[in-house]
């Protein structure tokens, strides 16, 4: 039987007549699909090898490449799909799981894009934001269930509020580990988050030396492998987050293939250089609710009681009673991740099959801690795939405190969502800790980026606010008011806690 | 009364306006010269000679540079007598000039042989631009076709090239075994020697003239051992001395130039030298002597101008070392090129079909000599190193290296050498 | 006076900095008319420096007190007054290799065309220099100095 090798999905188009042969294609495409040819001087592209992430592209001082996608190499099938037929052969070569990066890619309904917002005309004026302040200035953290006010000499909150988080929009960086992404992109999240006033996310992977500055515009994150973690890790951050579980693949633990694992990581992780660093699938001191309760709490006492210790889960069917369960067991902070949150390597069956998406449990987990009467008791941030400004303030509506963004920002500095980012060699320098790529992502200008990416979605979610008449965030948590599902079943408008587009007040 | 007075008008003299007008925007600059000529480059006289470059593009740089400088140009009359106690100079039109700070950069004086036949119209020397004039004149008006140019150093070769050029036949007469024996090694000399074969030049070795001759007009030259050579034409450039009559008449301490300390000053306070007279510090042979090379003499006038005007600078001393192109063979050579004695430890890579060579000659792993033959480029890098004696150890295997630069030195050497210059290697 | 600093670790050693130098310095300005129609083809007057990941690009630093100016045997090499930079009258060069050797940075060349040597102008006359302007990751910046 003939070996069957899957057909190359891209194809490198070159117009020979703007080639000037520098052969910068060639030197940095990291899969070595350019080859410079001295005899006949030409640059050969082998597009077998190409996996689509458009460096070269970018790179040619000419424009003269264009990586496309081919055909599909197989006769149109509905449910054969080109990749399913891929996937079986490749399989069938390895014996092996197929592994894959970033989120899920497959066309679930996308429900930001049927869900539309309000905007005033007639019985409320619209707010214009270049004339008037818009406040999305957002606080992270357990709320107290009634607060007091005294003094004869005028207003005074007597009552002490929990520590809060403080962004200045409420949008933050989610969690990426150092090792699946390179240190410079660590450093630019990290500035970037400074600088605009928001915050970012370890990741699994520890905190490294040189970023402890950044410490108080860093959440620090506790997960199955407590990797990095000591008492001066979590001191250092604003914030700790206890991941249990991750939207990309819910139910089993972080993967860093050994490729990525080198002496800067296995020191930031504590762990031998070159293997694969595997989080287990649970925390194995937390087997139950009442284990959750006690390790917040043992965080809590670390930690003095100065910072919110919060929960990462994935959103799954029943992310609405564990959410209560986990407010609950002490949490300050909740965060929900959907099904279409990013990964730097994940099986593929679980990325594109478990786990639901965040629209819905953003809606459900808010109407439930609503009705229970603890919505206040944790912040509700949400992540899984936010791709506008629109879907932020979306989720916002919906019931979020804060969204999480992590491949926007990747994009920001540079990633085409090639979906290799397990094989280590990103040649963005992003999903990647070979120093010859790493050196690319130049953390000066990815801060630049990721600052602006902050301000244009701050902007637009201003306009949109304006546009409903509404100038303070805080206004439209929780607003369901402003949403109207289309092309939804009524099960879907029931789910989402939303009206059908086309009904009024 | 000048406050500055400078005895040549070269490389030295152009040196020293330049850095003390940088401190010293008024001083009076005085500039004497024995050449009617005013600045211009001297090396430029061979190019002139092969019809390279014009006799109105002889200047040196901008032919405004002393009139923007504020220096008085005294052309076409010698200082006879330095007289340091009255601190004033005599010319020979009897004129006394007072100075406040003297500078002897009086170069050199072509060596001639005292054979039979010297004096007959034909026969020159070769290291003024009047030299150059007078050969150029005598090759159109006695349609010269064949030559002898006694000496294989960079002056004779530079000359045997441009009449090379002009279509002559010519033969070069070298007193030791191969031609640049005192710059190059072996292996260099030869492959000079068979560019200029390959262009028709002859070349013997291991002779001299004994006599020239001819009726009226050079004939031909005879060597020792009575080899004969037809010619019309003979050049002797078998070496230059250094002008120092001026300063032992004046008590001055003379060897064989005028040795200077790191100040570039005589031993007579206020009196500097600079420039193919002076003996400066050799730091590679770790003695004063001269190295009469364009740079060299530049640099030290730099200096001594300096500290003429206050500003105190050091000299950190020189080595041989120089750029020529032969017969289209490019060659840099740098420092102890050819030690014979024990201790060295040479590195080389020799393409005798491509005529590349370079060798890099290493003492206790700190680099003290180089050859560069076809490849030059980067050779200042490696001058840098010689400079600076760095011990190149960890590196050593890859100085012969086509790429060898910054980035095979190690970091903290990187930032050594190239820090300060606005690099964040 | 500007200068250009050289930030090494984020030079990817892709020479872009070469090519948009060498296209700088040609007859016809373009990128594709340079490469594919002029001959000689253009020469790079900036070099990179490449071993394993380390790269940089460097060229001439316009030195204050610049060795190749005092090396020249032409007066050809001599600094522009309004720019600072140290620049090279190619009528007045005869390529004869002084500087070349005096320079410790190794950054003059020798031109492909004519006798006479090659090296970083600063683009004077340009908004900025064409290495400065095309690097993709800002390893070249123009400073004050």
């Amino acid at each position: 039987m003939v070996k069957s090798t899957p057909p190359f999905g891209f194809a490198i188009k070159r117009d020979d007549e703007k080639c000037i042969r520098c052969q910068a294609c060639a030197r940095m495409c990291s899969n070595d699909v350019h080859a410079y040819d001295a005899e006949k001087d030409i640059i050969v592209s082998d597009s077998t090898k190409c996996v689509g992430c458009h460096f070269c592209e970018a790179i040619c001082p000419t424009s003269a490449l264009t990586v496309e996608r081919t055909q599909s190499q197989y006769r149109e099938n509905f449910n054969w799909t080109a990749e399913v037929i891929n996937d079986i052969k490749s399989q069938a070569g390895s014996g092996g799981v197929i592994l894959t990066g970033m989120g899920c890619d497959k066309p679930y309904t996308n429900y930001w894009d049927r869900i539309v917002l309000n905007a005033s005309q007639v019985t409320n004026p619209s707010i214009d934001p270049l004339r008037e302040p818009m406040e999305l200035k957002t606080f992270i953290g357990r709320k107290p269930d009634r607060i007091e006010m005294g003094s004869p000499e005028g207003p005074k909150l007597e009552t002490e509020i929990p520590h809060q988080l403080e962004l200045e929009a409420p949008i933050m960086f989610s969690a990426m580990s150092y090792g699946s992404i390179s240190y410079n992109a660590c450093f630019a999240l990290a500035r970037a988050a400074s600088d605009f006033g928001t915050f970012w996310n370890t990741g699994e992977g520890g905190l490294h030396r040189d970023f402890y500055r950044y410490g108080p515009r860093t959440i620090v994150q506790v997960a199955s492998g407590r990797f990095g973690v000591t008492r001066e890790y979590l001191n250092t951050g604003a914030a700790i987050e206890i991941k249990i579980g991750q939207g990309a693949k819910p139910g089993i633990g972080g993967h860093l293939p050994g490729e990525k694992v080198t002496e800067p990581i296995s020191e930031t992780r504590m762990i031998p250089a070159g293997t694969d660093a595997l989080s287990p699938a649970p925390h194995h001191d937390i087997y139950s609710i009442e284990d959750l309760r006690q390790l917040i709490y043992a965080l809590k006492e670390a930690t003095r009681y100065r910072k919110p210790v919060g929960v990462k889960i994935a959103a799954v069917h029943n992310v609405a009673p564990i959410s209560s369960g986990i407010v609950r067991a002490g949490a300050d902070f909740i965060v929900i991740d959907g099904m279409r949150g990013g990964t730097g390597a994940a099986p593929k069956v679980t990325r594109d099959n478990v786990g639901i998406p965040i629209e819905i449990a953003t809606a459900v987990v808010d109407s439930r801690l609503r009705e229970e009467g603890i919505r206040n008791q944790a912040s509700l941030v949400v992540a899984g795939g936010f791709r506008k400004s629109s879907d932020v303030i979306k989720a916002i509506a919906l019931g979020a405190d804060a969204v999480y963004v992590a491949t926007s920002a990747l994009v920001a500095m540079g990633c085409t969502i090639c979906q290799k980012c397990y094989t280590g060699k990103c040649n963005w320098g992003i999903a990647t800790q070979d120093p010859y790529l790493t050196k690319r992502l130049n953390p000066e200008i990815a801060t630049r980026r990721l600052k602006n990416l902050l301000r244009a979605w701050s902007l637009e979610i201003k306009e949109m606010m304006g546009g409903m008449g509404i100038n303070a965030i805080e206004s439209l948590r929780g607003n369901r008011e402003q949403l109207r599902g289309v092309g939804l079943s009524e099960m879907e408008l029931k789910m989402l806690g939303i009206k059908s587009v086309g009904e009024a007040w | 009364m000048a406050k500055y007075l400078i005895v040549g008008n070269s490389a030295a003299a152009v040196g020293a306006v330049g850095s003390i007008r940088q401190v010293d925007k008024d001083g009076k600059i005085v500039v004497v010269s024995n050449e009617t000529h005013s600045l211009y480059s001297r090396p430029l006289i061979t190019y002139l000679l092969a019809g390279q470059v014009d006799k109105n593009k002889m200047s040196y740089g901008d032919p405004m540079f002393y009139r923007k400088n504020d220096v008085e140009e005294i052309l076409g009359k010698e200082v006879v007598a330095v007289h340091p106690a009255e601190k004033k100079v005599i010319l020979n039109n009897g004129a006394a000039l007072p100075y406040q700070k003297l500078l002897l950069a009086t170069g050199g004086r072509p060596i001639v042989p005292q054979v039979e036949g010297k004096d007959l119209p034909g026969v020159f020397t070769f290291t003024t631009l009047d030299d150059a004039k007078k050969v150029d004149e005598f090759i159109k008006k006695n349609e010269v076709k064949s030559a002898v140019v006694v000496g294989g150093g960079l002056i004779g070769l530079k000359t045997a090239e441009a009449l090379i050029a002009r279509g002559i036949k010519v033969t070069i007469v070298e007193l030791a075994d191969r031609i640049l024996s005192a710059t190059f090694d072996r292996k260099a000399s030869e492959i000079v020697e068979t560019a200029l074969r390959e262009r028709g030049c002859e070349l013997i070795t291991k002779n001299t003239v004994w006599k020239v001759t001819g009726r009226g007009v050079v004939k031909k030259v005879v060597l020792q051992g009575g080899v004969e050579v037809d010619c019309q034409l003979v050049i002797f450039a078998i070496g230059v001395m250094p002008n120092t009559e001026l300063a032992k008449s004046a008590g001055i301490e003379v060897r064989k130039g005028i040795p200077v300390d790191d100040r570039m000053q005589t031993n007579i306070p206020d009196i500097y030298a600079a420039g193919d007279v002076a003996e400066a510090y050799d730091m590679l042979m770790s003695t004063k002597r001269q190295i009469a090379i364009w740079p060299n003499a530049y640099a030290q006038g730099s200096i001594a101008g300096s500290n003429m005007a206050g500003d105190a600078k050091n000299y950190d001393g020189s080595f041989a070392m120089n750029a020529v192109e032969i017969c289209g063979v490019p060659t840099i050579s740098i420092g102890l090129t050819d030690p014979q004695e024990a201790g060295y430890e040479v590195l080389e890579q020799y393409g005798k079909e491509s005529m590349v060579y370079k060798k890099i000659v290493l003492k206790d792993d700190v680099i003290v000599g180089a050859i560069f033959i076809n490849k030059i480029d980067r050779a200042g890098v490696f001058r840098a190193l010689i400079k600076s004696k760095t011990n190149v150890g960890i590196f050593k295997a890859d100085l012969l290296r086509d790429d060898f630069g910054f980035v095979w030195l190690p970091e903290t050497f990187r930032k050594h050498m190239v820090v300060g210059e606005g690099t964040e290697v | 006076m500007k200068k250009i600093r050289i930030r090494e670790k984020y030079c990817m050693g892709c020479r872009l900095c070469e090519i948009y130098c060498a296209v700088q310095h040609s007859k016809s300005k373009d990128l594709v008319k340079a490469y594919r129609g002029e001959y000689p083809k253009p020469v790079p007057r900036i070099l990179v420096e490449e071993k394993d990941y380390l790269s940089f690009a460097i060229q001439c630093r316009h030195c204050e007190d610049a060795p190749c100016i005092g090396a020249c045997i032409t007066g050809a090499m001599s600094r522009d007054p309004k720019s600072g930079a140290v620049l090279c009258d190619e009528n007045k060069c005869v390529g004869c290799w002084m500087c070349i050797m005096m320079c410790p940075f190794g950054v003059i060349g020798r031109g492909k065309e004519k006798k006479v040597i090659s090296k970083c102008d600063l683009c004077v006359g340009e908004k900025e220099p064409a290495c400065v302007k095309n690097c993709p990751n800002e390893a070249l910046v123009l400073e004050e100095e």
